[in-house]
């Protein structure tokens, strides 16, 4: 008998709640709409105060967090508007997935007064290319990301490496062996091995794909079999093969090689690496990994990415995170709006001085508010380095083309001479295709 | 639900009787369609549609994100899939793991079966510690697994003389081969027995009392007389439980995510439909995952000349 008056009580109470719920899933269509924005879990807190300062008296900015994997965040989206989602109003993308929805007319373009508010001269070269398709601008830039070259100066000196003047990868990877130092990269099977490779081609003046054709999807015309794939190919030769190479080389990642710039013992590394790096060890001093002290951290230097090939201008690698416009948005004006203040310079410079997410903007490079938080000579390296640097291949098919790379020159110390031409003939195989990822 | 079955075995009763049909009998048949009728509509819908669509779209060059370019191509995704070295070496896995899955499931569910068979105390205690593992989700067991293996924080490694306490076993083909395996094994033991349960219990007493006293040994009961009586239900059991490891999936993904070459078939079905958004290629694999399906189902009931029939007690 208790048991069944339990079992009612529990059915009334569920009743109730779901009545409930109801009631208020009701309250909610009659207000003010509200805009969700898909963010992934970078900069947070920031985003958070953006969401809230950027919503009016029209609407209400909602963050919504996605998983924290970029392959993760790239599914739960791509369902999302596949099911032609309603409510996906705005989101945060990588660069690389901009293409990719765009093609699958996911992405509401700007246009007009607003086309020129989210990509104005402004907008730093390297950022800009990463929003537009098909002539079209599809999403606004918001933070922009790039590699230098991180060191220790007592190591440069100790090779003798002139770091006033560009470097090349030979000469980076020699003063390590020679100095007892080693080079951090980023090599595990992953999208930022074919963010190195990428690089390493374009600094030797090539192209995974042919600029021109990349954008025809499938029918892109594949160049990776080149003099510069040659080129490239024979970097991550060299120090798969040198004494440079860290232990976890074939598995490294953004993090494994932050611990071997002050190392316990070893003269530290040379290591390519995001704008994360110096707000990283700024944060260690005196701690495990970080420098001993403030004079240590003086020790550490950074560099414009190092060339391919000596004499030919090295194309440091561009990430970030642009603003898209759901295409079934309820409200597509609202959320363009919204996009649009918070890809703003104010915005931007919340990011850069909070998070450490670096302005897509050149003008915000040259805000007080980042002057103080920064280095002047790094801020001027950083924002030369988006505007010049390299974009990954701009196709619909970016993530099998990225899959494809590194199914075929991963593990580094397998990449030889031949491993451009192998790669290009999966890759077309891939793109037409006639085999299996 | 129930008067539906209660018909069926009504039914069934006159089939034996070979009486001619009588008008309730029909009417009841009649009755029966109607009720299956609403079930068996749903049914169509939610599982032959989606299959008929798989059917369809395999036959295209069809991306998601590229909607425009979609073409249909015939047959050329099963060519490529079918050529491909990467679709035997997953089905190579699979038949792998649902082989050695399945037997080591086999014998020790029959133990266990065994166990909840004779056991005379705490009968309901022990049953039920038995029954734990399978209801606990596929992929916490995963994630409960692979926090066990883990040269990190797991145990396995410090309880194992032979392996050092730093192994890795998620670092190469093997060891996390049988990473997965075990966890697979596990997980689903516990269901064998239930089947194999199902099994021992209609081994009738009295030959087991008749043999006893023609001097068998325990050895001679159990190949002689329980297996034997028992074979519908092993049978049973061995094919549900294969159907289902061909279709490994869960363990894989929380486990390895297919690394070093530890990829199922289903694997590689969601990879392309799910990851890489390509709904031709990957309908085509389904379907190919489907058929395989059926071989297998097919051929175990062929070389065990399993009678369903006799394992619905029908015969």
């Amino acid at each position: 008998m208790t048991a069944r008056r339990a079992r009612r009580a529990a059915a009334g109470l569920a009743a109730a709640a779901l009545s409930l719920g109801v009631l208020t899933a009701c309250g909610g269509d009659g207000g003010k709409p509200t805009l969700n924005w898909y963010i992934n879990p970078d900069g947070q807190d920031t985003l958070n105060a953006l969401a809230k300062s950027c919503s009016t008296d029209d609407y209400t900015i909602k963050i919504q967090l996605l998983p924290s994997s970029a392959t993760d965040q790239r599914t739960q989206l791509a369902r999302r508007l596949a099911a032609k989602d309603s409510s996906t109003d705005l989101m945060s993308l990588d660069p690389v997935f901009v293409p990719e929805f765009a093609n699958a007319k996911w992405l509401l373009p700007f246009e007009g007064e607003l086309k020129d508010k989210v990509l104005d001269d402004d907008v730093l070269k390297g950022s800009a290319e990463t929003v537009t398709w098909d002539d079209k601008v599809v999403a606004a830039p918001q933070w922009a990301n790039t590699q230098v070259l991180w060191y220790r100066k007592s190591l440069a000196q100790a090779a003798g490496l002139d770091m006033t003047q560009p470097v090349t990868w030979d000469q980076v990877i020699d003063a390590a062996a020679d100095n007892d130092g080693t080079v951090g990269v980023q090599a595990n099977k992953y999208e930022a091995y074919v963010v190195w490779i990428n690089s390493l081609i374009q600094g030797a003046g090539g192209n995974i794909l042919d600029p021109d054709t990349v954008e025809s999807g499938r029918d892109a015309k594949v160049t990776i079999d080149s003099k510069a794939g040659e080129d490239a190919a024979a970097v991550i030769e060299k120090l798969a093969k040198s004494g440079a190479k860290q232990a976890d080389f074939t598995t490294s990642n953004e993090g494994t090689s932050l611990g071997q710039m002050f190392p316990d013992k070893g003269a530290g590394e040379f290591m390519t690496n995001w704008t994360f790096v110096y707000k990283n060890y700024e944060g260690l001093v005196g701690k495990p990994g970080g420098p001993a002290d403030k004079a240590g951290l003086e020790d550490l230097g950074y560099a414009r990415y190092p060339q391919t090939v000596q004499g030919e201008e090295s194309k440091p690698p561009i990430g970030g995170i642009d603003i898209g416009v759901g295409a079934y948005s309820k409200h597509p004006d609202f959320a363009k709006q919204a996009a649009v203040c918070v890809t703003s310079a104010k915005a931007q410079s919340d990011l850069a001085v909070n998070e450490g997410l670096m302005p897509s903007r050149k003008s915000v490079y040259d805000s007080d508010e980042l002057k103080k938080a920064y280095p002047a000579d790094l801020l001027a390296l950083w924002s030369d380095s988006v505007d010049s640097g390299g974009p990954r291949p701009k196709s619909a098919f970016y993530s099998q083309i990225s899959s494809a790379i590194q199914s075929r020159w991963h593990s580094p110390t397998s990449v030889g001479p031949s491993t451009p031409a192998k790669s290009a003939a999966f890759l077309k195989a891939v793109l037409s295709g006639k085999a299996l990822l | 639900m129930t008067s539906a079955i209660a018909n069926e075995a009504k039914a069934g009763k006159g089939k034996k009787a070979k009486a001619p049909t009588s008008d309730r009998s029909r009417s009841e048949n009649r009755l029966a369609l109607k009720l299956v009728a609403l079930p068996l509509a749903l049914m169509l819908l939610v599982t032959a549609f989606p299959m008929l669509r798989a059917l369809y779209l395999s036959l295209f060059s069809y991306s998601l994100t590229a909607p425009d370019d979609r073409k249909f191509i015939g047959l050329d995704n099963y060519v490529t899939a079918l050529t491909d070295s990467l679709f035997w070496k997953d089905t190579g896995n699979t038949v792998m793991i649902m082989i050695i899955t399945v037997a080591f499931e086999l014998v020790i569910g029959f133990a266990f079966a065994m166990v909840m068979h004779k056991v005379i105390f705490a009968r309901g205690v022990i049953r039920t510690s038995i029954l734990i593992p399978y209801g606990v989700i596929t992929v916490v067991s995963g994630f409960a697994w692979q926090f066990a293996f883990s040269n990190t924080n797991g145990f396995v490694n410090s309880w194992l003389p032979f392996v050092g306490d730093d192994f890795n076993w998620f670092g190469q083909y093997h060891s996390s081969m049988i990473a997965i395996m075990a966890s697979e094994i596990w997980k689903t033991t516990p269901f064998m027995s239930l089947l194999l349960l199902a099994g021992l219990a209609q081994v009738s007493e009295d030959m087991l009392e008749a043999a006893k006293v023609d001097g068998a040994t325990w050895w001679q009961r159990l190949y002689k007389v329980i297996l034997p009586n028992m074979r519908a239900a092993i049978m049973v059991a061995v094919l549900f439980r294969a159907l289902d490891a061909y279709r490994i999936f869960d363990n894989i993904f929380v486990m390895t995510a297919g690394a070093n070459g530890t990829e199922s078939i289903s694997f590689l079905t969601y990879r392309q439909v799910i990851e890489q958004f390509q709904l031709g290629i990957g309908s085509a694999l389904s379907v190919l995952l489907f058929l395989s399906v059926l071989v297998v189902a097919f051929i175990i009931v062929k070389l065990f000349r399993v009678n369903l029939a006799d394992a619905r007690q029908e015969g």
